[in-house]
């Protein structure tokens, strides 16, 4: 029987004796209906077996390419220094740290990733992540409906993860769209009515947005603005919130996270600490031990769902402490000078791209707008254009389904891959 | 302890020094782009982040250091009630770190990633019969999240079919904080039920509650006094007939794997912790799954995406009715793939690690009863609630616990027990272990100052207070 359970049949009758009962069934006497028919799952298999189905499995994925896909995660490289640290048993198989005194590794990472995204952010305080960049956006969605006393309504446009309006939109929060045009979002008409400003920049089109003019509009309309901001970008981007910006959210997946098919990744939240009651998940806190000590603990607790249950600001109950972990690792090794290399690089790279394309005869879609590290080139074909591009070894961007291919190119695309990404689509149209 | 930090500093940042990196990148190939030349000025940012500068040998110091600061089921046995804290088999790891699943893109078009979409597809038939439910969905990224994708196809179900009126989630004493805050969060009335003499679910008073208001009951079970709610059943037939659904956590999963199904109990929608139950990491809080798993009536409403299989091949479909999209891409991949696994290596002999889970908590129970007082009649399912002897504070029991190297239960939950400690041992530890932590419980039990405890961790107890009153949350 054993897989992961040490008894054996000495140690069963043992132990069912001290209870006082016959048999394993006797421990389930009170339970009905019974499950009387054994479960219909395929036989159990051993760990070789098991893995090795695994690998087949992994065969029927397409990999090892070189990706040109981003739209809110992209392949970045990821240093082997973050595996190592994110698999230590200590880290890995711990879980929340509601007993700090065994619980300050993971209580003093906590806050060293807040103070990582407060720094790329330039907020006050930050949350010790939440589920996704999508989810963030949609809780800061709700933290505006709090903070302004409004219902939950927020601006957003074109510019918008669309995904991340989707997952704000099912959360209850109705969204009005503001115009976009030429590649960025025109935020002189912002209703009245709206309890949020959302911004995003650089947008889903890879396109830098005017974070300020996304603030005072907010503010003039009484509402508070919203930043989703990559956090590579801010190595190079003003702060949003130098930019007044009163909620920074985004994806951490791009600091050293695997593309993993979608997941885990980690949102981030971060804000102005005169909203911080409002700020849902967890947060970190320095204090000191009886002794005097220097340590860290989860701090304003009374905003959670365990304390407060029916009145909690949000029913979030762990973060996503691994991955955030993992952010930090990567924000470490990295640090300031090495954040910009990535983005830089990543610049560079996709602004050769752009230019080479454009040499070949394709449009950008946004000629005139200031973009990154992705942007969307007008394609007649892009389904022609990225089947070729997959016989040729190559992943390619995204098809907007308009005539207009989303590409995202980063630091790990070498030259070779870009000219044969050009050569490739000019060939196929 | 950690002799280094005297010169070095606590935090990360303070072990740099401007000018150190801690990783190499490639050298560009491309003509280096002046950020001047392509973007607005008032763009770019004029101070850089104040982030460490170290090396790399300095970064894995520290982080491992860290590590050893914290207790992780590795390292301590973690009997911490409702968390399911059982060993997390290293093969679901190996699993996960396979590179045509890592480097695997999600919007890579369905043909491209028909190995993924197997996995979950065939996670999706496992929970099926697992649960007894038709309809499944991996999208929710957590526990919580699985909880409010339920509760928000509840409340769409009922828009959908023009009835109004169902303003209300009633909610056991017993239950998690996560119930009662999602209820408000998917814009229902979380009203409270209370319990009766066993630690169940009131029937008489569900009789007076469950009305045309009501539009479901969030019952987990076996409750979080780690008793099997034995009137399920009714429970689920009295709110059927006010025409509201039961929702059942399944965060106690573990005690019911090929002993109970939810379906069969009259459930008509439930989440899963695919983290407890199935075994993948913790991670020190997250990331988890809260797969759900639904009747037919509920399926049209379950989030996007859903996986189907089409002759040979797997495709990504919408429901009918869907709520939207919960999650930036599909789910938390990574855990269902790890879920998989260690369905994979179990197979119907799933029964067993429930059998053993249930029998190590009843071990443990029949071993400190006498001694710490037992609330709730016997047996109990994978967790047992207990409470100190008269005079003594859980808390105190908890930080001795640290000095003895066991990290302490759920304490001062259920709210229902004063004093609780809720153990849940789980079925990968053996005999040994818990007949060291019952020793170590008894021992306590006659203990007098504990207030000093722990003395051998990391820290001492600390000044909650302070962190709160004088917020420093950022270095």
């Amino acid at each position: 029987m054993a897989r992961f359970t040490p008894h054996t049949e000495d140690d069963i009758r043992e132990m069912l004796g001290a209870i006082g009962v016959e048999t394993l069934d006797d421990l389930f006497a009170d339970v009905s209906p019974k499950q009387d028919q054994p479960l219909d799952l395929p036989s159990a298999l051993s760990e070789y077996e098991v893995l090795e189905g695994v690998s087949e499995l992994a065969g029927e994925n397409i990999t090892g390419l070189p990706v040109f896909l981003g739209a809110g995660a992209y392949d970045r490289i990821v240093p082997s220094a973050i595996g190592a640290i994110t698999a230590r048993g200590e880290f890995l198989t711990s879980y929340t740290p509601y007993q700090p005194e065994v619980s300050q590794g993971g209580l003093q990472v906590i806050f060293e990733f807040q103070s990582v995204i407060s720094e790329l952010t330039g907020m006050e305080v930050a949350n010790a992540s939440v589920y996704d960049g999508a989810n963030a956006a949609a809780e800061a969605a709700l933290m505006t409906a709090r903070l302004t006393k409004r219902d939950p309504k927020v601006a957003v446009s074109a510019g918008l993860n669309p995904r991340y309006r989707e997952v704000i939109e099912t959360y209850r929060v109705a969204t009005v769209e503001l115009p976009f045009d030429g590649g960025t979002t025109d935020f002189s008409e912002v209703p009245e009515d709206v309890s949020g400003v959302f911004v995003q920049s650089p947008n889903f089109f890879g396109i830098v947005e005017d974070v300020g003019a996304a603030s005072q509009a907010a503010h003039e309309a009484g509402a508070l603005s919203v930043a989703v901001c990559d956090p590579i970008s801010l190595a190079v981007l003003e702060a949003p919130g130098n930019l007044e910006a009163d909620i920074a959210v985004g994806e951490t997946q791009p600091l050293g996270m695997p593309l993993l098919y979608g997941g885990p990744y980690a949102g981030y939240m971060a804000t102005r600490e005169k909203f911080v009651r409002q700020l849902p998940g967890r947060i970190a806190g320095e204090t000191v031990d009886k002794d005097g000590r220097l340590a860290y603990v989860l701090t304003l607790r009374a905003r959670e769902q365990d304390i407060r249950r029916a009145r909690a600001n949000s029913n979030l109950c762990t973060n996503q402490a691994l991955m955030a972990l993992a952010a930090t690792v990567y924000a470490a090794l990295m640090g300031p000078e090495g954040l910009r290399k990535v983005a830089e690089l990543s610049i560079s790279k996709a602004h050769y791209l752009a230019r080479r394309l454009g040499e070949s005869g394709f449009e950008l879609r946004y000629p005139d707008a200031p973009f990154l590290w992705e942007f969307a080139v007008e394609m007649p074909d892009v389904a022609r254009a990225n089947e070729a591009l997959l016989e040729a070894g190559i992943v390619g961007g995204l098809d907007l389904g308009d005539g207009a291919m989303l590409v995202a190119v980063t630091e790990k695309r070498r030259k070779e891959e870009l000219d044969r990404f050009v050569e490739v689509v000019a060939d196929a149209q | 302890m950690l002799s280094s930090e005297q010169t070095l500093g606590n935090l990360i940042r303070d072990k740099g020094r401007p000018g150190r990196r801690g990783y190499t990148l490639p050298k560009p190939d491309v003509d280096e782009i002046s950020l001047e030349n392509v973007l607005p000025e008032d763009a770019l940012r004029k101070e850089k982040p104040r982030l460490p500068e170290v090396d790399e040998p300095t970064v894995i110091r520290h982080y491992t250091n860290l590590s050893r600061k914290n207790w992780g089921i590795d390292t301590n046995f973690y009997p911490l009630g409702s968390c399911t804290m059982k060993h997390n088999p290293r093969a679901n790891e190996a699993a996960a770190a396979v590179p045509g699943f890592a480097g695997l893109h999600p919007l890579q078009p369905e043909d491209q990633a028909q190995g993924a979409l197997r996995v979950m597809h065939e996670l999706q038939v496992f929970l099926s019969e697992i649960s007894g439910f038709p309809a499944i969905s991996l999208q929710p990224l957590a526990g919580a999240q699985g909880e409010l994708t339920s509760i928000l196809m509840v409340k769409k179900y009922f828009e959908d079919a023009g009835d109004e009126g169902r303003t209300n989630v009633l909610i056991p004493e017993t239950a998690h904080g996560t119930n009662p805050a999602t209820a408000t969060m998917a814009g229902f009335n979380a009203q409270s039920i209370g319990l009766d003499e066993h630690g169940c679910v009131n029937v008489e008073e569900l009789k007076e509650k469950a009305d045309e208001t009501t539009a479901a009951l969030m019952i987990t079970n076996p409750n979080t006094c780690g008793v099997y709610e034995r009137n399920i059943s009714e429970i689920a037939e009295l709110l059927h007939e006010a025409g509201a659904f039961l929702y059942m956590d399944g965060a106690n999963m573990n005690a019911n794997l090929g002993r109970m199904r939810p379906s069969d109990a009259g459930a008509d929608i439930m989440h899963f912790n695919l983290h407890k139950t199935f075994s993948t990491p913790h991670g020190g809080g997250g990331p988890g799954s809260g797969a759900i798993a639904c009747s037919e009536k509920l399926a049209p409403f379950r989030p996007v995406p859903v996986v189907e299989k089409e002759g040979e091949s797997y495709r990504f479909v919408s429901p009918e009715k869907t709520i939207g999209r919960v999650a930036g891409f599909h789910g938390n991949f990574g855990v269902l793939l790890k879920a998989w696994n260690y369905i994979r290596m179990h197979g119907p002999e799933l029964k067993d690690v429930t059998d053993m889970a249930v029998l190590n908590a009843n071990y443990v129970r029949a071993r400190l009863k006498g001694t710490y007082r037992i609330p709730y009649e016997g047996p109990c399912k994978h967790e047992v609630v207990v409470q100190p002897p008269k005079g003594m504070k859980a808390l105190d029991i908890a930080k001795g616990l640290i000095d003895h190297g066991f990290h302490p239960p759920t304490i001062y939950f259920p709210l229902v027990v004063k004093e609780a400690m809720l153990i849940e041992p789980t079925e990968t530890e053996s005999k040994e272990t818990l007949d060291d932590f019952v020793g170590a419980m008894l021992e306590l039990a006659q203990s007098k100052d504990l207030e000093e405890a722990p003395t051998k961790a990391p820290t001492r107890r600390l000044d909650e207070a302070k962190a709160a009153r004088q917020l420093k949350a950022h270095w």
